[in-house]
């Protein structure tokens, strides 16, 4: 079966293109299957039903999506497998912006709009960073000229990426991603194989339903931030070196 | 995973449909040319089937469209590997669009996508396009503007000199262009300039006239094909004449004029 990985940030737009690229897929004698990963609740189960494609959908409820995600991936394999589908799709909210569901030797597809701003592609991290495919919703609402600059901020943070301009409501260049997801590597399974990047260190009180706030309460791995004095802006820091792929 | 890298795009000269339907089945007449250089105009009521034509020519429609048009590039149909290059690079677009959204400020944006090209000397090539825009809006604006605040008519002056000046893009699109807020025709001759595949929606019968070609449609399809004959170049200096008197009694009044 072939796996694919969709990240993106919320409402931008991930359901509609794979729904309709996964509807181009099946009607051309390639059945599909859908997980989507989400926190407390999802609708997108009716928008893939709606569209002829096996779903499931998996809430995080209480724990850290990423870490519910990795935690679950053979579980979603294995569910898809007995769907009989040749290609699965899994779907993940867009969570915190600081992780990446993509795996590497499998297709990672990155999913943004338009309208974020300009530094969004920057702010994004490594679900862009890493990804192998980037699409681009919302073009329509924006100018040609703004459409290639986000484009070009998108290259500068990820310089091998295929970008893909996609309406979500036309369902203008769906028929171009199916051809991309055609091309996911096929795999056997996803035991022993590595995320592109670390998720985050967790295990502190708060992790535990703590809710009240102060030192006394924080318990097990803490980081402490610096705040400067002053109005002196300082350079933004790096990401956490423990987090690079 | 590591997909294929895009070849660089190529840049044709002359784009063909063939093979196209309308709503009833009933098979186009003649396949649809367009050539560097000239303006193709597209004509015909809402539905009819212009904006199917410009999105067959932005999907380089492969017989997978509804109108089953098949696209050709210089005369044939494109490989596979020139189909993935040139997706989403061989058409520019100018919508009815009347805003942009990116919290930048104008000259700042414009050095951004100048430097997206890899022109040599972006910070000049920016200057051009921002000193044309001006010339075609009817209130000029200023580099340090945010591109949020300006109007309607400075945004689509922005909008066409930008896609005209630094756009390598070889096929234009053109909607409407009419309801621009600009000067129509200067902008027209602007585009014209910039050596591309020139295609225009549009209900405004000087601008129909202008271009060299008029595509008519109905249910769908491509019913006539018309080119611009020698009685038409003789109305069209009529019109454009009238339109010069209006453009001048307008300005008269705005300024507290009276007219003899």
């Amino acid at each position: 079966m072939r796996l694919v990985t969709v990240a993106g940030p919320p409402s931008c737009g991930k359901t509609s293109i794979i729904a309709r690229a996964c509807r181009q897929l099946q009607d051309a004698g390639t059945p599909c299957a859908v997980v989507k990963f989400d926190c407390l609740k999802s609708r997108d189960a009716a928008a893939y039903a709606s569209a002829g494609i096996p779903v499931s959908v998996a809430l995080s409820g209480g724990l850290c999506p990423d870490h519910f995600y990795a935690t679950n991936l053979e579980e979603a394999f294995t569910w898809a497998q007995g769907t009989g589908a040749a290609c699965c799709v899994i779907e993940t909210a867009g969570l915190c912006n600081r992780c990446s569901p993509h795996i590497r030797g499998l297709l990672a597809l990155c999913v943004i709009d338009n309208l974020m701003g300009i530094d969004a592609p920057e702010k994004i991290g490594p679900m862009l960073r890493l990804a192998d495919v980037v699409c681009v919703t919302k073009g329509d609402l924006v100018s040609q000229a703004e459409r290639e600059v986000y484009r070009h901020r998108i290259r500068q943070m990820n310089s091998r990426a295929v970008i893909r301009h996609i309406n979500g409501l036309t369902g203008q260049g769906c028929q171009d991603l199916a051809r991309l997801l055609a091309l996911a590597p096929e795999v056997d399974s996803v035991t022993e194989r590595t995320l592109r990047f670390a998720m985050p260190a967790a295990v502190c009180s708060y992790c535990l339903s703590e809710m009240r706030l102060g030192a006394r309460y924080q318990k097990g791995n803490v980081k402490k931030a610096m705040f400067v004095q002053g109005l002196a802006t300082p350079a933004a820091p790096e990401e956490d070196d423990d987090a690079a792929s | 995973m590591l997909l294929p890298d895009a070849p660089a795009a190529t840049s044709p000269r002359e784009l063909s449909l063939s093979g196209g339907h309308d709503k009833s089945g009933a098979a186009e007449k003649a396949a649809l040319v367009f050539r560097v250089g000239e303006i193709t105009a597209l004509l015909g009521p809402t539905g009819s089937g212009k904006s199917r034509l410009l999105s067959d020519i932005e999907s380089l429609a492969d017989g997978d469209t509804p109108s089953r048009r098949r696209l050709a590039i210089d005369g044939r149909a494109p490989s596979d590997d020139e189909r993935f290059a040139l997706q989403g690079r061989l058409v520019a677009q100018i919508t009815q669009n009347m805003n942009f959204v990116l919290d930048m400020g104008v000259l700042d944006f414009l050095t951004a996508h100048a430097e997206s090209r890899a022109v040599p000397d972006a910070g000049a090539a920016a200057r051009r396009v921002f000193d044309a825009a001006n010339e075609l809006a009817g209130e000029p604006f200023v580099a340090q503007s945010q591109l949020t605040q300006l109007s309607g008519g400075q945004s689509r002056a922005l909008m066409i000199a930008d896609t005209a000046l630094l756009s390598t893009s070889p096929v234009l699109l053109i909607d409407e262009i009419e309801n621009a807020g600009v000067d129509k025709r200067q902008a027209l001759a602007l585009l014209l300039k910039s050596e591309k595949i020139i295609v225009m929606a549009t209900h405004d019968p000087v601008l129909a006239l202008s271009a060299h070609r008029r595509l008519v449609f109905e249910n769908g399809a491509v019913r006539h094909i018309l080119n611009r004959s020698e009685a038409e170049n003789a109305a069209l200096a009529r019109l454009a004449g009238m339109e010069d008197e209006l453009a001048r009694v307008r300005a008269a009044l705005r300024v507290g004029g009276t007219i003899e």
